[in-house]
């Protein structure tokens, strides 16, 4: 391939361009890092940046000494959990029924998960049903209304309906039942694909926090975003905008600390489940 | 119960339905009734109750409970309204100011964003599309991918950071010699504030499904378009988008569809008082008036236009697109 002057000049600029992309997507968690270091005085002073000032750790230990902020974590850990292992369940049985061709109704199946992406009851009739089953301050709240992602659903139903069906025939011959073929044939061969759903659904449900917002209503219940928001939002509420500048400033340092311990570990496992995501969204994509 | 996955003597088909393995259609003539299908596939049936369970009580019973927006309804008391009123509440939020000020808002965030966020991936994806170095193109693309996983919550509070009075923005403002602004309570900085963090979560996670659409164009395109003269940014322009177009026209729909849902929880995290009047949308606005101050069926009402809205906006988005281009979802 030749290459001309002009297109020289484009990968260099292409380089600067991208270097820039890096550097917008980091800056803000260097940031955020450093100001959980650095002692309330400088970042008052509008002097942290890339650095930490005034270097301490104190403010880690005055947040991890927060008996509510590990109630709090321990309470989106455990949500995550029950709300996962109820979504993966649902999702792997109805994306296996709708992967089977010949089913007869099938494509009505499909389409009443279908038709709930384009139209939805509404944040109002949602609240007072969650409200009116009285699943008010419980994990259900949480994991009942979110446990299928029609996405989700779409991307598991293209990975059976890829799976060579000679398997569950010789199966069937054998005379195994539908139950034992998807537990002992059609879920062994799927673990990379269940643990991508796993993945998927996890990080949705830990980094969610309006169910939790909504439908809890004492602060020992409240997921690690919620206490995150709490915390966040006196900076931004009504409350504090003619209030004492000096109460918000203080709350900086803590308010860093408190992004950091939450975002840790996202970024912790992020490099290692970051190409489950990719495969699982191509998948998606090529097949739905 | 007969034992499922015996064969059926006329048909010797292979179990669990697969079609017979040579396709020849005069030996299925008719089509399987109910009760056969029934009988042979309850298994698979039955997994599927809990999950039509959760559609129907979690996603079609709310859908039912929209008659609120047109019946009385009391907290506490029957979830489905004490009696009818006709279109009253409609009546009421369309002449309601605030309504058409959040539905003004709306329309103007879901543009600023459409037009913001959706071509930004495109380009992202040539660009990376360009890296010669493997390694180099896996590691601006991790990098660029990270700010999807974050929760919407750690997004808003890195924002708060950042424009806060001392925050790195207003250090580079006060380093050009101007006062720091208290970004997130002016009005009129709620737009870009808001349009920015979408792009900056958004774009680089939006450019996985380009980047896919890429590397399934023919290779003998490019060659052919480089015989007939074809400089880089000829081959992008003829080669390259008409091959990324299926793409980008699937998600512009879905992005038209949830047009009218801007960012919600976003900006129920960025938005206070003193920036209602452009960082309020519908959305924000149904949950103040519903959830906060008891007027469910008032909000529902408003729920209901705006969830009629957006699936309009999506059935006609992909009339159009099937008209003019011939792509479409279904």
């Amino acid at each position: 391939m030749q290459v001309t002057r002009g297109y020289r000049v484009f990968q260099a600029v292409n380089a600067v361009v991208l270097t820039l992309v890096v550097i917008v997507t980091l800056y803000p968690f260097v940031n955020v890092v450093a100001r959980s270091l650095s002692q309330e005085a400088y970042i008052r002073a509008g002097q942290v940046s890339l650095v930490p000032r005034g270097f301490n750790l104190h403010t880690y230990k005055l947040v991890m000494a927060d008996e509510m902020f590990w109630a709090n974590y321990r309470n989106t850990v455990f949500y995550t959990v029950v709300a996962t292992a109820v979504a993966i369940t649902l999702t792997t049985c109805y994306a296996y029924v709708l992967s089977k061709k010949q089913l007869r109704g099938r494509s009505a199946l499909v389409g009443i998960a279908v038709f709930t992406m384009f139209f939805s009851g509404g944040l109002i009739p949602n609240y007072i049903l969650v409200t009116s089953l009285g699943l008010k301050n419980s994990v259900w709240a949480i994991a009942l209304p979110n446990a299928i992602s029609v996405f989700n659903l779409l991307v598991m139903k293209a990975f059976f309906e890829s799976m060579p069906t000679e398997l569950e025939e010789a199966a069937a011959v054998d005379g195994l039942d539908t139950y034992r073929i998807l537990w002992r044939i059609v879920l062994p061969l799927s673990k990379a694909m269940i643990a991508t759903m796993v993945l998927f659904y996890a990080v949705a449900f830990w980094n969610s926090w309006f169910s939790a917002f909504l439908y809890m209503d004492q602060s020992d219940l409240f997921p690690v975003t919620v206490y995150l928001r709490n915390l966040i939002a006196g900076a931004t509420g009504a409350g504090s905008v003619g209030a004492a500048d000096a109460d918000l400033q203080t709350a900086a340092n803590i308010q860093a600390v408190t992004i950091v311990l939450t975002v840790v570990p996202i970024l912790l496992v992020y490099p290692f489940v970051q190409r489950y995501f990719v495969s699982g969204v191509m998948l998606g994509a090529v097949k739905g | 119960m007969s034992v499922p996955g015996t064969l059926d003597p006329p048909r010797s088909t292979p179990e669990v339905g697969k079609p017979p393995p040579i396709p020849a259609p005069p030996l299925r003539p008719r089509r399987l009734t109910w009760r056969r299908a029934l009988r042979r596939d309850w298994q698979l049936y039955s997994l599927a109750v809990l999950p039509l369970l959760f559609f129907a009580v979690f996603r079609y019973l709310p859908m039912i409970g929209n008659v609120i927006a047109f019946r009385k309804f009391q907290p506490g008391g029957n979830p489905l309204g004490e009696y009818w009123v006709g279109l009253r509440y409609v009546e009421m939020f369309l002449n309601d100011p605030t309504f058409w000020n959040v539905f003004t808002n709306t329309l103007i965030l879901g543009v600023l964003s459409l037009v913001v966020c959706f071509p930004l991936p495109i380009v992202l994806a040539l660009l990376f599309n360009e890296l010669t170095s493997r390694r180099l193109k896996r590691f601006v693309q991790s990098v660029s991918y990270l700010p999807h996983f974050l929760s919407v919550v750690i997004v808003a509070a890195m924002v708060m950071q950042l424009l806060s009075v001392d925050g790195t923005v207003n250090q580079v403002v006060r380093a050009f010699g101007g006062d720091p602004i208290p970004f997130l309570q002016q009005p009129e900085w709620f737009r870009t504030i808001y349009v920015s963090s979408e792009a900056w979560q958004t774009v680089g996670w939006g450019t996985i499904l380009y980047l896919a659409a890429l590397t399934t164009i023919d290779s003998d395109l490019y060659e052919a378009a480089r015989i007939d003269g074809a400089g880089r940014w000829r081959q992008t322009w003829h080669v390259t988008l008409p091959g990324i177009r299926p793409t980008m026209i699937t998600l512009l729909i879905l992005n038209i569809g949830t047009f009218m849902a801007v960012g919600f929880e976003k900006i129920l995290l960025l938005y206070n008082p003193l920036t209602y009047p452009t960082g309020d949308v519908i959305s924000t606005y149904l949950f103040r008036m519903g959830v906060l101050s008891n007027s469910f069926s008032y909000a529902a009402a408003i729920g209901l236009f705006e969830a009629v809205i957006g699936l309009t906006l999506v059935l006609a988005a992909n009339l159009i697109a099937r008209r003019a281009v011939g792509t479409s979802l279904w």
